[in-house]
């Protein structure tokens, strides 16, 4: 068991024929995940090492299959290939693209409401499950098969938490990017929901960043709802106010968001607080007692 | 991107927001010539900076002739203007903007951003105008109204009506509420705004309702798409090494340590300058290279962060995901030589091709202390700087 994304899963990748879109999805490829068919409007009908590529994703979903849809357009054009996504009924879409506009992805959000597709990102580093599924951008190599759920708003800061478990000798489970906008498709709470339903998954590492109250909410749904331990720890401790720290999300503003209200609120919810990044698989050793 | 209050009040009229008739002006001639167009009698002259309390801080002034005018243009221009968010060293005042003066009768707040939490467009309306709405949310938030605004229908007529009643506004200037707010977010929406604050909202004598003052900022995301914004772009109001940075499409931000960091991913990079602190010193700043960077990019990347002269030490920390960790040892390399590197450099690989990278750097012939991990990088540029 894991979450999302196994060993079944049929993928697409819409941008295709860019470089991005070319590099990872030969890396996923390699990985051993089933990439079954791309999209690029105007090279339907043409392949890309051997993967069918057509022209809409409704054609790639009913001449493929494809469950599951990552997206490497541009920011420019990125919003329309995720509603394109979810119009076909594609169960998992995965927006890798970061920087697309904040207004758009206020009317995607609109858009997926009442749809059958889950959305996660934009803006992520995407969703691996080691040893069956890697859809996105991180290192495969770094993921070991276990039992420790990863969920984060960053991308490197994650690769850097399955490292520090895979060294302890801790496989993951799954390990998924929800992204580091403002507007995103899948919360951490969602997220938190399907590791403590998935038998497989016995703790859970949550990474959160400054900015928005995202983490706040995961702490109440933690209290409220989780029997497994969860570790979690927050980036930007250190950060100052009404400043962009690289991540559109992650800003202090109005005094709100700052990495201590959401410590606090972990700790209150009785989660193992990572005091230092370079903790991450130690502090979710000693959680899982 | 923030815009000066005289470009906002632009947008905002050509959107049918209403606003006070005003000039810009860059020399003390300028601004008599613009209150005598303005008609001769009373005006208020404001200094055009990218932060809030002009006021309380005398950059705002009332004139009753255009010689005064003039008088407070000469004092204005040049001169450094310190508020509570320019932070102490106070932001010079380059341009000022010249407005017909108005009767006022109420002031209001009205402000719309994006919220995180709906994922929609919500307006902030509250009868508290002329104080900061953060106060205004710390001491009665009750006095805050606020209107969602579905984005597949846009604002409601409705929901201005509600926040009008709500405000207390007189029936005559119901309508004009409406009408202003409906501007406001067509404002906001067609230039992809992240944030929109009238405060404050006026009420005149005669019943009429005018921006007094107004901020925009933009989601930078956006900005492809709207020439006309960009070219709002005031640097001078900018940190020089963060605009330096933006154009080597780095991720820089000053801060007010002595260790310079370079990292890949923001939220990594926020992690690293964590640990500094962590460790018992602080970092001289956020820099996130991104995922696709190349030799020359780093090599920016570190003449931008050694151009801070409080940087003492600098901690290189890369895990390499796309980023392949070779790319970056000999952008480091290279850049070290270029620089002629006076300062400890620690530097932390892992990832793509970690081999490469760590026998690039040993090869370099450079003094590089290479170290294992976060934790080992963080302890050995500290101890390095001596902090």
């Amino acid at each position: 068991m894991s979450i999302l994304v196994d060993k079944n899963t049929k993928v697409l990748t819409q941008g295709i024929t860019g470089s991005t879109g070319q590099l990872h999805t030969r890396g996923c490829r390699d990985y051993g995940t089933q990439m079954v068919a791309g999209v690029t409007p105007g090279r339907g009908g043409t392949d890309f090492e051997g993967i069918p590529i057509f022209n809409t994703v409704m054609e790639a979903v009913a001449e493929t299959g494809a469950n599951a849809s990552v997206i490497y357009v541009p920011p420019p054009f990125a919003a329309d290939a995720i509603m394109e996504a979810v119009d076909a009924e594609v169960a998992l879409v995965i927006c890798i693209t970061e920087g697309i506009p904040v207004l758009d992805m206020v009317r995607v959000k609109r858009y997926l409401a009442g749809k059958k597709s889950r959305l996660i990102g934009p803006n992520c580093p995407g969703v691996i499950t080691p040893g069956e599924c890697k859809i996105g951008i991180m290192p495969g190599y770094i993921h070991t098969p276990g039992a420790i759920g990863v969920v984060s708003r960053s991308g490197t800061l994650t690769y850097e938490a399955v490292h520090q478990l895979t060294q302890l000798g801790i496989g993951q489970s799954s390990c998924v990017g929800i992204g580091g906008d403002p507007v995103n498709g899948t919360g951490f709470i969602d997220v938190l929901r399907l590791f403590q339903d998935d038998p497989q998954t016995e703790g859970v590492v949550l990474i959160g960043e400054i900015g928005g109250s995202a983490e706040e909410a995961a702490a109440a749904f933690i209290k409220e709802h989780m029997t497994k331990p969860v570790a979690a720890f927050i980036a930007g401790q250190t950060a100052p106010k009404g400043k962009r720290m690289g991540h559109a999300g992650a800003i202090i503003a109005g005094g709100k968001g700052t990495a201590a209200e959401k410590v606090q609120a972990f700790r209150d919810a009785g989660v193992a607080i990572i005091s230092s990044p370079a903790e991450m698989g130690k502090t979710m050793a000693a959680a899982l007692g | 991107m923030n815009i000066h209050e005289y470009q906002a009040k632009e947008i905002l009229r050509k959107n049918g927001v209403a606003v006070l008739d005003g000039r810009v002006a860059t020399t003390p001639d300028e601004a008599e010539a613009a209150a005598k167009e303005l008609g001769g009698g009373l005006c208020v002259v404001k200094a055009q900076i990218h932060a809030g309390g002009r006021g309380k801080a005398g950059g705002v002034k009332l004139a009753k002739t255009p010689q005064e005018a003039r008088a407070h243009a000469t004092a204005l221009l040049g001169s450094t203007l310190v508020t509570h968010q320019t932070g102490p060293e106070g932001k010079e005042v380059q341009k000022i903007f010249v407005e017909q003066g108005c009767d006022i009768d109420q002031e209001f707040y009205l402000g719309m951003v994006i919220d995180r939490a709906t994922a929609r467009v919500t307006v902030m309306a509250s009868s508290e105008g002329g104080v900061e709405i953060e106060e205004v949310a710390e001491r009665s938030p009750e006095k805050i109204l606020r209107a969602t605004i579905d984005p597949a229908v846009g604002f409601g007529d409705f929901q201005g009506r509600q926040l009008a009643y709500g405000l207390g506004l007189p029936k005559d200037s119901v309508n004009k509420a409406v009408a202003f707010m409906r501007g406001l977010y067509r404002a906001f929406s067609e230039s992809d705004a992240s944030m929109a604050e009238i405060n404050p909202l006026v009420l005149t004598k005669s019943g009429d309702l005018v921006a007094l003052d107004a901020k925009m900022g933009f989601d930078d995301n956006a900005l492809f798409r709207h020439a006309d914004i960009r070219e709002m772009r005031d640097v001078t109001e900018e940190n020089e090494k963060e605009v330096a940075a933006s154009k080597f499409d780095l991720n820089y931000i000053a801060l007010d340590g002595n260790i310079g960091c370079m990292v890949n991913g923001a939220g990594l990079a926020m992690a690293t300058m964590d640990i500094i602190k962590h460790y018992g010193a602080e970092p001289a700043n956020f820099l996130d290279v991104g995922g696709g960077a190349t030799t020359e990019k780093v090599t920016e990347a570190f003449k931008i962060i050694l151009s801070d002269e409080n940087v003492k030490g600098v901690l290189v920390n890369i895990f390499g995901g796309i980023m392949r960790c070779d790319v970056v040892a000999n952008g480091v390399v290279e850049a070290a030589k270029q620089v002629n590197l006076s300062v400890p450099l620690v530097v932390r690989l892992e990832g793509t091709n970690v081999e490469l990278g760590k026998t690039i750097l040993a090869e370099s012939g450079l003094d590089i202390i290479p170290a294992d991990d976060l934790a080992d990088g963080a302890k050995k540029i500290v101890e390095a700087i001596g902090a």
